[in-house]
C-alpha cells in the first residue's frame, strides 16, 4: 500500500465511500418501497382493505362503460380497475378533471364506506406516458376503421 | 481533460467557447420554443397545455444534469485536487437551481389542468423539491467556504453525497405508484410522437448549450475574482 500514489489512494477512498453511499441510499429506498407509494392499487385495496372511514388514495384505470351519472346530476359512479381482476366501485360528487375519461388513469382520495364503495372527496386524473397529436389519433382511428372494413368484406 | 486543469489554458479556451455556447444556445432555444409554442399540434388528451413540455423537460434534465456536473467536478477535485474542478462545481450550482425551480413551477402549472392539482406529496414531486433544497444548501456552503476560508473539500463531499438523490428522482415513478407518469423516453424507445420529439430534442440541446455557456461565464468570473484578490493582496504587501 505504501507504494501507492496519494491520488490513487484518494481515488480508492472516494470509490469506497461512493459505493457505501449508493448502498445506503438504495437500502433506504428499498425500505420505503411500500410506504412511499402515492396511492393503493385496486388489488391492494381489495386484498387488505383499510378500515371504514380511513382516508386513503386509490389509483387505477376507469373501467370501460362504467361511468354513470346518478339521479342527483352531480354524483358520478364508476369502477376503478387494474391489470388484475380487482374492481373497486367509486362514487364522487364534484367537478371532474378534463382528463377523466373511461380507460384512463385516475387517483381518487377518500375512504371506503360500509358497503365497500369508495367515497371520493377529490379526483385527480393521471396522464400516461404517451404524447400524440389530436389529428394523428383521429387519422389512425379512421385508418383503423377503414382497415377493419376492408378486412371484413365478404365475411358476412 | 487534465490539460484544461491549467487555468491559463482553460481561460484561452473559455474565451471563445463561452460566447459560442451562449449564442448557439439562445438561437436553438428561441427556435425550438417558437416551434413548440406555435407550430406543434395540440395533444389528443391535454390539448394546448402539452406546450409546457418544451420548457418543463429541458429544465428537469438540466436541474438533474447540474447536480451531476457538481458531483463529477467534486469527485475530480477530491481525487486530483484540481482547483478548477471546485470552481466548476460552484459555477454549475446556481443555474442548476434555477432550472430545478423552473421545472417545479412549470410542473405545478401543468398539473393543475391535467391532474387537477397544483401540488401533491408524491415520490417524483417530493424528490425534485429535495433537489431544490440540496442546491440551496450547496450554494450556501460553497459561498461560506469561499468567503470565510475553509477546505473546499467540504462542499465537494456534500456535492457527492447529494448525488444519491438523482437516481431516486429518476426511478421514483418506477419504484412507487405515482401521480407522475412513467418515463416517456427510455433507451431506444419513445412514447412521444415525432411531432413533439424533434422540437423537444432541439429545446433540450439548446438549453444545455445555454447552461454550458452560463457555467463557463461564471467560471471566468470566479477566476477573475481570485486573480483580483491575489493582486490586491500583493499590492498591499508591496505598499
Amino acid at each position: 500500500m505504501s507504494g501507492l500514489k496519494a491520488k490513487h489512494q484518494r481515488l480508492i477512498l472516494v470509490a469506497i465511500a461512493l459505493i457505501a453511499i449508493i448502498g445506503a441510499g438504495l437500502l433506504a429506498a428499498w425500505g420505503l418501497r411500500n410506504q412511499a407509494n402515492y396511492f393503493y392499487l385496486p388489488d391492494q385495496l381489495v386484498a387488505a382493505p383499510p378500515s371504514v372511514g380511513q382516508p386513503v388514495r386509490l389509483g387505477g384505470m376507469v373501467a370501460d362503460g362504467s361511468i354513470e351519472t346518478l339521479a342527483d346530476g352531480i354524483t358520478v359512479s364508476f369502477i376503478v380497475t387494474d391489470q388484475e381482476d380487482a374492481r373497486v366501485p367509486v362514487r364522487f360528487s364534484g367537478i371532474l378533471p378534463d382528463l377523466f375519461v373511461e380507460g384512463s388513469g385516475v387517483v381518487a382520495e377518500g375512504s371506503l364506506n360500509e358497503q365497500g364503495v369508495f367515497i371520493a372527496d377529490n379526483l385527480l386524473a393521471k396522464h400516461d406516458e404517451n404524447y400524440v397529436p389530436r389529428e394523428l389519433q383521429e387519422m389512425s382511428e379512421h385508418q383503423a376503421a377503414r382497415m377493419a372494413e376492408e378486412t371484413t368484406v365478404g365475411l358476412e | 481533460m487534465h490539460g484544461f486543469a491549467n487555468p491559463t489554458r482553460f481561460l484561452s479556451l473559455a474565451k471563445w467557447l463561452t460566447p459560442l455556447l451562449l449564442l448557439s444556445g439562445i438561437v436553438l432555444v428561441a427556435g425550438s420554443l417558437a416551434w413548440g409554442l406555435f407550430m406543434v399540434p395540440p395533444d389528443r388528451l391535454m390539448g394546448e397545455t402539452v406546450r409546457i413540455l418544451f420548457i418543463h423537460v429541458p429544465s428537469a434534465w438540466l436541474g438533474m444534469g447540474g447536480w451531476m456536473a457538481i458531483a463529477i467536478s467534486s469527485l475530480m477535485f477530491l481525487v486530483w485536487r484540481h482547483p478548477l474542478a471546485a470552481l466548476a462545481a460552484r459555477a454549475a450550482a446556481v443555474p442548476g437551481m434555477v432550472f430545478t425551480a423552473i421545472c417545479l413551477a412549470t410542473g405545478s402549472i401543468w398539473g393543475r389542468p391535467t391532474w387537477g392539482t397544483w401540488w401533491e406529496w408524491d415520490g417524483r414531486l417530493t424528490s425534485m423539491l429535495v433537489l431544490l433544497f440540496l442546491y440551496a444548501g450547496y450554494i450556501a456552503l460553497a459561498q461560506a467556504v469561499a468567503r470565510d476560508g475553509g477546505s473546499s473539500r467540504i462542499p465537494a463531499i456534500f456535492g457527492l453525497l447529494g448525488a444519491i438523490n438523482i437516481p431516486i428522482i429518476n426511478r421514483s415513478v418506477v419504484w412507487w405508484n405515482s401521480i407522475h407518469q412513467p418515463p416517456s423516453i427510455t433507451i431506444g424507445k419513445s412514447a412521444i410522437d415525432i411531432a413533439y420529439l424533434i422540437p423537444l430534442g432541439v429545446a433540450v440541446l439548446g438549453f444545455s448549450l445555454l447552461f454550458g455557456g452560463v457555467v463557463l461565464a461564471r467560471m471566468r468570473a470566479l477566476l477573475a475574482d481570485v486573480q483580483t484578490e491575489a493582486r490586491l493582496r500583493r499590492m498591499a504587501l508591496d505598499g
